[in-house]
């Protein structure tokens, strides 16, 4: 057991969980007071002890599967059984309906439609049951499966659910429980679909866990932790981000900026005094006979930068200018004023519609729909839309003014306008480039970064939330 | 080493007799907590039952409950131990008035000793026959070096006093220390610590938890709150709502006399449920359109 849990934390420790040698020791001295058998035991103890933020816990769930998996199969009550999984266990039930447990002559005999029916069946009573057998046997016949492929399991669970239609599924439950329950208002409407909703969200966990038990079984875990393990959510490179990834970044985003915030606050709070205050040093000293024992200080008045944000929002870097707006916005407070523009190859201003906006999802929105940032072809211009800012806000560039660049640089082999940002260097106090590309791939193609580069103050590569969190703390 | 429960799900169970509904997750760490002698750090949204659980276990141990609420400006004096310093000077000039020419190294032995020490919660803590809990709330308030007043007493249960030496607990006590996460704490003092996270309920367990706290309530208006408030925080709001404005909101319906939520009454008390102007108009727009 101790050999399974140092290979577990170290395939933790690869995903990117810092994990002490002391929590591995407490890890393998909680599993020597608790009883193996239960599984969601060992789950929580294991979580407890290795892993100490709630970010984690997703890959930590991933990894756990994989490595303590081993022929343990869904039982009937829906979690993960501790015993070997029993075909006959399965059939014992009331499950003539199905057949599925009964070997592999009798499991041909049931059609799709059948499976289809049967899925439908479990989704309207939330027969998790059923489902779990309807899992099973569709993972069988629709994944294809080929042993031995070094694969993460992605394209069987696309198989799989591509097979099984859920989204007619879902409006198919939907329509079924409005009917039995007539008449309806928008409120119930509303819970029935929330709870159809959650009901495939868990077909579709369990169809994803048992294509994980399978590829084990047939890989063995390392193997398979390797292929399936996944960035944690600071690390993901927005610029490839996948939709659902996207998702958990948002999700991320909100506390990250609330943290940030406090930290910010107190920096400026704590362990600065401004400049001596000459004269109360000297009216004090007099009850120390004229020797100024207990200089005073005035007032801190810490200067907050002013912040102009120039972002690239084509279609390539659009999401990562999209974070950046969110967090600075989020720390306004830290700001004496931000003023925002996004480009393609037009330029327009788009500070009312974060002053405005609820939230700055919201914004986000607005932005997309509103702001006119195409002038020709809506290919990025850099050069133009440069030059279209100095033309019509660069008066207000003072130097008081920290001015941010967003873009990965990528002209389309137009001209680059330097000169721009060579004056915006001349006015501002700083000017930052933040680049979402890798550093490799600068002045590669048509980015034409270096151009940019020699007037700016610094240009950072950031790629993912850690970077750009490390960037925001050091501006403010 | 203390062991105060055979398993999980006796922890489960006693949580339950004292109407504290604990998931898997509670459960088995608070039993390890338990075994291992190690304090635990939860964490979750405000408002999920982080300190209650403190309070629960206190309540099934039997124990004392010592709570140490953090701030920004906690310090030493506040949260370890402090010299009550006008009892040693009434000391000294006590001694000085009745003539006592007693030698100075006497004298401080005399005024840096117990008598004048004045406990603060970690100290009582530590010093505490009897059983006790010890809850240190909202522990991502104090600033990062006062964390590490903390870690000693955390790690090895023991609190050094220069004038009287080290003060080591007679019994272990059980540690608690919850974070709204509004910054991230210190490796060490994760290090040191069980981590739980408490986070929103499942529909099933905020159901019973509604029915248990909630007196008078019928099983179907428990279902249909607790559906009501899981659909809410599947959408994007301000502050999601939490189990404590849940119950609130249920015990309301009850005053009301409501027998199942129809959509005038949410209407009418969404207030209790959500505390941000714009997010009850948001609510009224998705959930409760009228159709015409």
């Amino acid at each position: 057991m101790l050999d399974v849990i140092a290979a577990f934390v170290g395939e933790l420790r690869s995903a990117g969980i810092g994990i002490s040698v002391t929590e591995h020791v407490d890890a393998a001295q909680a599993i020597g007071v608790i009883a193996l058998e239960d599984r969601e035991l060992l789950r929580e103890t294991l979580a407890a002890t290795l892993v100490k933020s709630q970010d984690h816990r997703a890959a930590f769930d991933v990894a756990f599967d994989i490595y303590f998996s081993t022929r343990r199969a869904l039982n009937a009550g829906g979690e993960f059984g501790d015993g070997e999984f029993d075909h006959a266990e399965a059939d014992d039930g009331d499950d003539d309906v199905l057949g599925v447990g009964e070997g592999v002559g009798h499991r041909r005999e049931m059609s799709t439609e059948e499976l289809m029916r049967m899925l439908e069946d479990s989704m309207l009573h939330d027969d998790i049951a059923l489902r779990n057998r309807v899992v099973q046997e569709s993972v069988t016949r629709f994944a294809g499966m080929t042993p031995g492929r070094p694969v993460g399991g992605t394209y069987y669970l696309y198989r799989v659910l591509r097979s099984l239609d859920l989204e007619t599924l879902q409006q198919r439950i939907i329509e079924q429980e409005g009917t039995a329950r007539a008449p309806l208002g928008t409120l119930q409407q509303r819970l029935i679909l929330d709870d159809v909703v959650r009901r495939i969200r868990g077909l579709k966990l369990a169809i994803e866990a048992e294509i994980r038990r399978r590829l084990v079984e047939d890989r063995g875990a390392e193997a398979l932790a390797r292929s399936v393990r996944k960035p944690l959510p600071e690390d993901i490179d927005v610029m490839h981000a996948t939709r659902e990834e996207i998702h958990a970044l948002e999700r991320s985003l909100l506390p990250l900026s609330r943290k940030l915030a406090v930290r910010l606050m107190r920096k400026r709070r704590h362990g600065r005094h401004g400049p001596l205050d000459v004269r109360a040093t000297m009216r004090h000293s007099l009850s120390t006979g004229g020797v100024p024992i207990d200089p005073k200080y005035k007032h801190p008045r810490p200067s907050k930068p002013e912040i102009f944000i120039i972002a690239d929002v084509s279609g390539s870097v659009a999401s990562f200018a999209r974070f950046t707006l969110h967090l600075v916005y989020a720390l306004g407070s830290s700001f004496s004023k931000v003023r925002s523009f996004v480009f393609v190859d037009g330029i327009d201003e788009v500070t009312h519609h974060f002053e405005e906006a609820l939230g700055p999802a919201e914004a986000a929105n607005r932005v997309n729909e509103e702001a006119s940032v195409v002038w020709v072809d809506g290919h990025s211009d850099y050069g133009h839309a440069l030059s279209d800012f100095h033309e019509r806000f660069s008066q207000d560039v003072t130097s008081r003014s920290t001015v941010m660049i967003l873009g990965d640089a990528r002209n389309n082999y137009h001209q680059s306008s330097a000169w721009v940002v060579a004056d915006l260097q001349k006015r501002a106090r700083h000017v930052f480039w933040l680049n979402p590309e890798p550093q490799p791939y600068w002045n590669s193609g048509d980015s034409i970064i270096a151009e940019y580069a020699m007037h700016c103050d610094s240009i950072t590569e950031v790629r993912t939330l850690r970077q750009l969190e490390a960037f925001i703390a050091e501006l403010a | 080493m203390s062991s105060r429960f055979t398993g999980p799900d006796v922890v489960a169970e006693q949580l339950r007799a004292v109407d504290y509904l604990p998931d898997n997750a509670i459960a088995s760490t608070v039993f390890l907590a338990d075994q291992l002698a190690k304090p635990v750090l939860v964490e979750g949204p405000a408002g999920t039952g982080k300190t209650q659980l403190a309070k629960s276990v206190a309540q099934i141990t039997g124990a004392r409950l010592i709570r140490l609420q953090c701030y920004e400006g906690l310090d030493e004096s506040k949260a370890l131990y402090e010299w009550n310093y006008r009892k040693q000077l009434l000391r000294i000039q006590a001694s000085q008035i009745s003539g006592e020419d007693q030698a100075w190294s006497d004298l401080e032995g005399d005024i840096f000793s117990e008598e004048f020490l004045l406990t603060r919660p970690l100290l009582e803590a530590i010093r505490a026959d009897d059983p006790v809990v010890l809850l240190i709330d909202e522990i991502d308030r104090v600033e990062l070096e006062t964390e590490a007043l903390m870690l000693e007493v955390l790690s090895e249960y023991q609190v050094s006093i220069p004038e009287l030496g080290t003060v080591t607990a007679k019994q272990t006590p059980m540690v608690f220390l919850t974070s709204n996460n509004t910054r991230e704490l210190s490796e060490a003092l994760k290090r040191r610590c069980l981590f739980l996270h408490v986070g929103y309920p499942t529909i099933e367990r905020e159901r019973e938890i509604i029915q248990t706290r909630v007196p008078g309530i019928s099983s179907e208006l428990a279902d249909q709150v607790a559906r009501i408030v899981a659909s809410l925080r599947d959408i994007d709001l301000r502050k999601t709502p939490s189990v404590s404005e849940t119950l609130d909101w249920a015990r309301t319906l009850v005053i009301l006399g409501q027998e199942t939520v129809s959509e005038h009454e949410t209407l009418e008390t969404l207030h209790v449920l959500l505390k941000y102007q714009s997010d009850i108009d948001k609510v009224r727009n998705e959930f409760l359109a009228t159709k015409k």
